[in-house]
């Protein structure tokens, strides 16, 4: 009994764009769920539509948000990087051993993004230039990162960053809309354009359904999946200046397990974990989904570990239904 | 048609978890924010908050933390505890200085923030209530091993390495008090440097040198087990009395077989009623929280803001036979 149910792939990720498709496809089905938990939580708690709260609660998902926005198209590929939470944790352990001295804020900002970029580049490298799997590779550079931080600094803090810097973290553009989440809609629409409306994006898709017909095709895999490493690299870069601005310290925990946050935003946006298919649009609603639900609970005090259940259930739920109900759609019409 | 069915128990099952829970509205609602959830120290600490908030009258506890013990779980819940207008916010923090923009964010928005047990960074709350103070501790090491020779004796400490910053302050402390308890008479202290092993060999050094040792005070929880295991193999159970500082779940043992009479260390309970105390006073305006300024705390006294807006609660809590059981299942 080890069927596994197999929907057709197509390799164009449009083929029929009627309206009515756009109704029944996943990002609707995320908007509908979206909608349906704010007016939950507006009826739930009265602190929950505040402008304030709402931008407060935006600060707990954008970094992650960030990321899974070029986690999506690592995953598209039919790869995975486990290390992004520790690229995190190194780029802000550099940031910090920088200002020990005395750099000033672009320089800081330089930094992040170029040892995310470096971090990205070792694991492409590995993924790309010799073929590993990437879930060894990025499991094996995930302790790596990290190890690293925690040789600098041990038990200790970087601490004192220029309140210039704690800007990207902790400012506003414009009244209660925040740095952070104007960056993340910024770079949710360029990626958005890199995926669904440029070769680039279209080679990825082709990758992730089939790896040795993209080649075959003239596709140059490794270098694409290089440059894919080298994107969730420079993600985890600006993710670690904005968590780094937000806490105005480092410490080598710092984003422990985001990794597997982030890849279940990815999912939870209808990405297939297998590679092949999925959306931008998907995965900004489920971050904001996720964003939502953590927020809501937390205004009624339901403990985290109530709140890690839900987060479950609503992953099962909303990954297992479609495949449930195209299950019964099949047994119905195979007994008539 | 799957849509619609997954609409509906998506809904369902968000409007059920919604439901859970309808905050009544006291007139101070103070946040009892933990490292994490699911720890019997915090449990407990929380059972004294509520205990004051009883005492209070007009307080709702809200007791809550991370499921992970990071500093960015518990900036979510801070984040949370700001859009719910909370009056008051007591943190145990995961990091003295990732929650503290946070925090000052709370403090803007009219917020009275005080950290307890693990501290805060100065400007991120108005005062961190410590446990208990160095003064406090030397004094009550030595009162533990006199408690029990009243007609004086021989007491040896085992400390931790001969480098332990906190431990040679007690010492320090516990040497002034000396000359309170005439009888007593501190003959060494040696080092087991925090290793089990080490310390066993110097508890055994120390009953075999001084045939006449009354009592051993190790200030740290690795040498008090190991200086207990040590009078227990050498059979001087009655003859020579541990005490210290340590853990009630790891000396319950030791307690029931009367290696040791009792020891000391702070009490969660206290701490979590007198949290929600300072806090209740802070943000109702009766107290304030200036270098040298007094705030009751109900039952357990009150306490002095000093320097660093940092306080010391009381003494530590002494664990003896009576109420070991009560503590070893808490931490």
């Amino acid at each position: 009994m080890n069927e596994v149910p197999q929907t057709p792939r197509t390799i164009p990720d449009r083929l029929e764009s009627p309206f009515r498709s756009a109704l029944k496809s996943w990002e609707a089905l995320l908007i509908v769920v979206a909608v349906a938990i704010f007016i939950a939580n507006s009826f739930a708690s009265p602190y929950f539509l505040n402008p304030w709260s709402l931008s407060d609660a935006t600060f707990n998902f954008t970094e992650k948000a960030i990321i899974a926005l070029a986690m999506a198209m690592v995953i598209i590929s039919g790869e995975i990087d486990l290390s992004v939470a520790s690229i995190i944790a190194l780029a802000s352990t550099a940031m910090g051993f920088a200002l020990q001295f005395g750099v000033d804020t672009p320089t800081l900002v330089a930094i992040g993004l170029f040892v995310g970029l470096a971090c990205g580049a070792f694991n492409g490298a590995l993924v790309a230039g010799f073929g590993l799997p990437s879930i060894v590779v990025t499991i094996g550079t995930m302790s790596l990162f990290r190890g690293i931080s925690y040789l600098v600094l041990g038990d200790q803090a970087f601490r004192g960053y220029p309140s210039d810097f704690a800007w990207f973290g902790q400012g506003y553009v414009w009244w209660v809309i925040s740095f952070e989440l104007v960056l993340f809609l910024v770079l949710a629409g360029l990626f958005y354009v890199l995926l669904h409306r440029t070769n680039f994006g279209r080679t990825v898709f082709a990758i992730g359904n089939n790896p040795v017909a993209a080649q075959f095709s003239g596709i140059r895999v490794a270098r694409i999946k290089f440059m894919l490493f080298l994107l969730t690299g420079l993600m985890s870069g600006i993710a670690a200046i904005l968590l780094t601005a937000r806490l105005g310290s480092t410490r080598p925990s710092i984003a422990s397990g985001w990794e597997l946050e982030i890849v279940t935003m990815v999912v939870l946006g209808g990405v297939a974990i297998l590679g092949g298919s999925g959306s931008i649009a998907g995965v900004v609603i489920a971050a904001f989904i996720m964003g939502l639900v953590t927020f809501g609970l937390g205004l009624l005090n339901v403990p985290g570990i109530v709140m890690s259940i839900f987060i479950g259930l609503m992953l099962i739920t909303v990954i297992a239904l479609p495949i449930v109900a195209g299950k019964l759609r099949q047994q119905t019409s195979g007994a008539k | 048609m799957s849509l619609i069915k997954n609409l509906a128990v998506t809904t369902a099952l968000t409007a059920a978890m919604f439901a859970l829970a309808a905050p009544a509205q006291a007139q101070t609602r103070i946040a009892l924010l933990v490292k994490s959830l699911g720890n019997g120290f915090f449990e407990a600490a929380n059972a004294g908050a509520q205990e004051a908030a009883e005492e209070l009258g007009d307080v709702e506890i809200i007791y809550t933390g991370p499921t992970e013990p990071t500093a960015e779980a518990q900036i979510e819940v801070i984040n949370s505890l700001i859009a719910q207008q909370v009056d008051a916010i007591a943190i145990s923090a995961n990091d003295p200085d990732a929650v503290v923009p946070a925090l000052q964010r709370a403090m803007e928005r009219g917020i009275t923030v005080i950290s307890w047990d693990s501290g805060v960074a100065p400007e991120g709350r108005a005062m961190h209530l410590n446990p208990s103070s160095n003064e406090l501790i030397g004094s009550t090491i030595i009162r533990l091993a006199a408690d029990h020779l009243p007609d004086g004796g021989q007491v040896a400490i085992l400390s931790a390495t001969a480098t332990a910053t906190n431990q040679n302050i007690w010492i320090e402390e516990a040497r002034k008090v000396l000359p309170d308890y005439p009888g007593i008479d501190l003959v060494t202290v040696v080092y087991g440097d925090d290793l089990s092993d080490k310390s066993y060999r110097e508890a055994q050094g120390l009953i075999q040198s001084y045939p006449d040792l009354d009592a051993i005070i190790a200030p740290t929880t690795v040498g008090i087990v190991a200086a207990a295991q040590a009078v227990t193999d050498a059979g001087k159970i009655g003859e020579i009395n541990v005490t210290g500082l340590a853990l009630p779940s790891e000396m319950a043992g030791h307690i029931a077989s009367g290696a040791s009479e009792s020891f000391a260390i702070w009490n969660p309970i206290d701490l979590g009623y007198s949290a929600t105390y300072i806090a209740y006073e802070l943000a109702t305006g009766a107290a304030t929280a200036n270098e040298g300024d007094t705030i009751p705390i109900g039952r357990v006294g009150e306490v002095t803001i000093g320097e660093n807006g940092e306080a010391a609660m009381s003494e530590p809590f002494t664990y003896d036979a009576s109420n070991i059981d009560e503590f070893k299942n808490i931490f």
